[in-house]
């Protein structure tokens, strides 16, 4: 074991991955000088830096080009290449919205199955920085909506090694989404390979009351909120999806049968987001064992501004997962999470 | 230039089989036995046929909507091909793609796109594969007039110089985007742009002659395969036949006389006096691959009209490699 940063994990996964194997390359903007954090760098080559330990035949970086960055990867990946795009902020993404939508999610399918595209785009998620409205997206859900992509929100540095290797071996195209809250976060994660099966969530902790599903940054918030809850009396069981497509229906359903209520906390947009999926599925599948509503407790359906007291109000935090749980037990503050 | 007798046999042989597999598809979409639309090659067989000849068996390629060109070009059986227009089981993408999404991975065409543009950073991929792995395969993006206003273009040729990638950017220039003059939406001239990537850029004003087209894309190919980078080239050519056939746009925004020009510059009539002034094959030769071609044309039909439809069931798989959810 070692003391490992979200960060720090995401670097490993990668590192192992090329020893690996040679068909993994690494394709982004500013990954030579690793600017992000996940490649090395000159400053840290005791501990490994990718250009002097791959190359640059395999650490390829691009000019400011997301379209053909994403597009050339994905050819990359049609003709023998496993790819790691690394596409930074979750913003820049829609510049490659084409390549991922229409090439990257249906090449497999309108071809019969000829294709397999085995390629990761890594997303950072930069929310809450005060990087104002173009740097601060968490878009996720609008992939959801794409069959043929899977995605991952690794919460815990240990979730991000064994996800992100399980992503990398994948021979369909995972999307994995980094929330920036989580960078700093650090953990004993295990020295040795590892993966984690996409589509398995992760139980964080259990309790009878109240299930609480977070996604991705929200997560050690919903932790916060389940520990005051548990203080005040209040069992709550609190999920880590960890791969939302597939996603672990199992999981959630098993525990909302034993608990009957469910707060779901996700940082993207209210409308259609993760949140609204899980909810939807679980009315369907799950309404007998419901004792109250569910709700939803996201990010309301505004842009995202500058000012910091104007944005630290937005997004899932402790005190509002906590009032949401209180609200489903019958015990909160009668004001809706509408927002 | 010294083309083996073999190789152009080839050439005629394959624009032979474009004419008449999209002569018969004109008709199938019209009667209602392809479903949806198809766009036809016809008018452009030797811009087609005399890039997917200089191309190796092993090089990749990725086209467009005016896609049947690209893969019979390239080789493919037509069986497969007529069955997917016919959304059949046996069709090479199971029925599942159709006209404006052929892909046959067994001749290196690594799929035509219904979104014009979008294909080109695929190809500019397939030559990065190439390149880390050392392979000395070469890939070959077809895209059209219309196309050279889209972007991704732009990045594609301007990684692919920076790299070096072993790619070659065919503009097929049939002079229209659908109803729009190339010259009212496209400033100066497409193969000129190549100079702002620093990489060559040549323009064939005859792309009726397969010859030429050969020669320029043969060169190309040989610098990609040498290492020495991406090429752009740019074939002037025409449309015959309406933009898509099947679903009536049938407004005419070309001038007769323009068309009829063009149609007296048939690419296979001119190949075929080439070949018989130059002692190559006797018209009776000639004639005889015709009839082949139109016989294999048929047997394609035949076995697509015979063919099964799709399993239901089939419009859940091939998504994921690892299936799941309703996909399992
Ligand atoms: C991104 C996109 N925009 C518009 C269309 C509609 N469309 C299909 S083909 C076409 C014309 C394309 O012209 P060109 O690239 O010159 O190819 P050509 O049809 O002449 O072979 C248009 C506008 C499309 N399919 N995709
Ligand atoms: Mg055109």
């Amino acid at each position: 074991m070692s003391i490992l940063s979200y960060l720090g994990a995401i670097g490993a996964a990668q590192r192992e991955a090329m020893q690996a194997d040679e068909d993994v390359i690494i394709i982004g903007e500013d990954v030579e000088a690793n600017v992000y954090g996940t490649t090395g760098g000159k400053s840290r080559a005791d501990k490994g830096d990718f250009l002097t330990l791959f190359g640059p035949n395999r650490i390829r970086n691009t000019p400011i080009s997301e379209e053909v960055i994403v597009g050339a990867a994905a050819g990359a990946a049609m003709t023998g290449l496993r790819p790691i795009v690394d596409l930074s902020y979750s913003s820049f993404m829609y510049l490659a919205f084409d390549q991922l939508v229409n090439q990257i999610a249906k090449n497999r399918y309108m071809f019969g199955g000829q294709a397999s595209i085995p390629l990761v785009i890594r997303s950072a998620m930069f929310y809450g920085l005060s990087t104002g409205a173009h740097h601060s997206d968490r878009p996720y859900p609008m992939l959801m909506n794409v069959p043929g992509l899977k995605i991952i929100t690794p919460a815990s540095p240990r979730d991000a090694k064994g996800l992100l290797r399980s992503a990398i071996d994948s021979n369909d195209p995972v999307i994995c989404f980094e929330a920036c809250p989580l960078w700093g976060m650090k953990e004993d994660v295990p020295d040795e390979e590892y993966r984690i099966p996409l589509g398995q969530a992760k139980t964080v902790f259990e309790g009878s009351d109240v299930t609480i599903v977070a996604i991705s940054g929200t997560v050690p918030e919903a932790w916060k909120a389940a520990t005051k809850l548990r203080k005040e009396g209040i069992s709550a069981e609190l999920i880590d999806p960890r791969t939302l497509v597939p996603l672990d229906h199992r999981a959630i359903m098993d525990s909302v049968a034993r608990t009957g209520r469910l707060v779901i906390a996700d940082p993207a947009h209210r409308t259609c987001g993760a949140a609204a999926e899980i909810s939807a599925i679980v009315a369907e599948e799950a309404f007998d064992s419901l004792k109250a509503p569910i709700v939803r407790v996201a990010t309301p359906d505004t842009q995202i501004p500058f000012a910091p007291v104007l944005e630290g109000q937005l997004y899932p935090n402790a005190k509002r997962i906590e009032d949401a749980a209180n609200r489903v037990l019958g015990l909160g503050p009668k004001e809706r999470e509408t927002q | 230039m010294n083309i083996e007798r073999e190789t152009l046999l080839e050439m005629q042989r394959r624009m032979l089989r474009i004419r008449r597999f999209d002569e018969r598809c004109s008709k199938l979409v019209k009667f209602g036995h392809i479903p949806g639309t198809v766009h036809t090659s016809i008018g452009q067989e030797a811009q087609v046929v005399g890039a997917t000849v200089a191309l190796g068996p092993e090089d990749y390629m990725t086209g467009n909507h005016r896609s049947h060109g690209h893969p019979i070009g390239k080789g493919s059986n037509l069986g497969p091909l007529m069955a997917e227009l016919f959304g059949k089981a046996t069709g090479v993408c199971g029925g599942k793609g159709g006209s404006l999404h052929l892909a046959d991975f067994s001749v290196g065409s690594l799929g035509e796109s219904g979104i014009v543009g979008s294909s080109i950073p695929i190809a500019t991929g397939a030559a990065l594969t190439a390149k880390v792995k050392g392979t000395g395969r070469v890939s070959l993006a077809f895209f059209g007039d219309g196309a050279s206003n889209q972007g991704g273009l732009y990045e594609s040729m301007n990684l692919a110089s920076v790299w070096g990638l072993p790619v070659v950017f065919l503009c097929e220039n049939n002079q229209y985007a659908l109803s729009t003059p190339a010259h009212t939406v496209t400033a100066g001239v497409v193969a000129e742009r190549a100079a702002g990537f620093d990489l060559p850029g040549v323009r064939v004003d005859d792309g009726q002659d397969v010859l030429k087209v050969y020669e320029a894309v043969r060169i190309a190919i040989c610098r990609a395969r040498a290492g020495e980078g991406p090429s752009l080239i740019e074939v002037m050519t025409y449309r015959f036949n309406e933009h898509s056939e099947g679903l009536r746009l049938g407004v005419d925004y070309r001038n007769a006389d323009e068309r009829d020009l063009w149609r007296s510059r048939d690419p296979i009539e001119i190949f075929r006096a080439w070949l018989i002034g130059n002692g190559v094959a006797s018209a009776t030769a000639l004639d005889a691959m015709d009839e082949e071609v139109l016989a294999e044309v048929e047997a394609a039909v035949e076995f697509a009209e015979e063919s099964p439809d799709p399993d239901a069931a089939t419009a859940f798989r091939d998504l994921y490699t690892e299936p799941f959810g309703v996909t399992a």
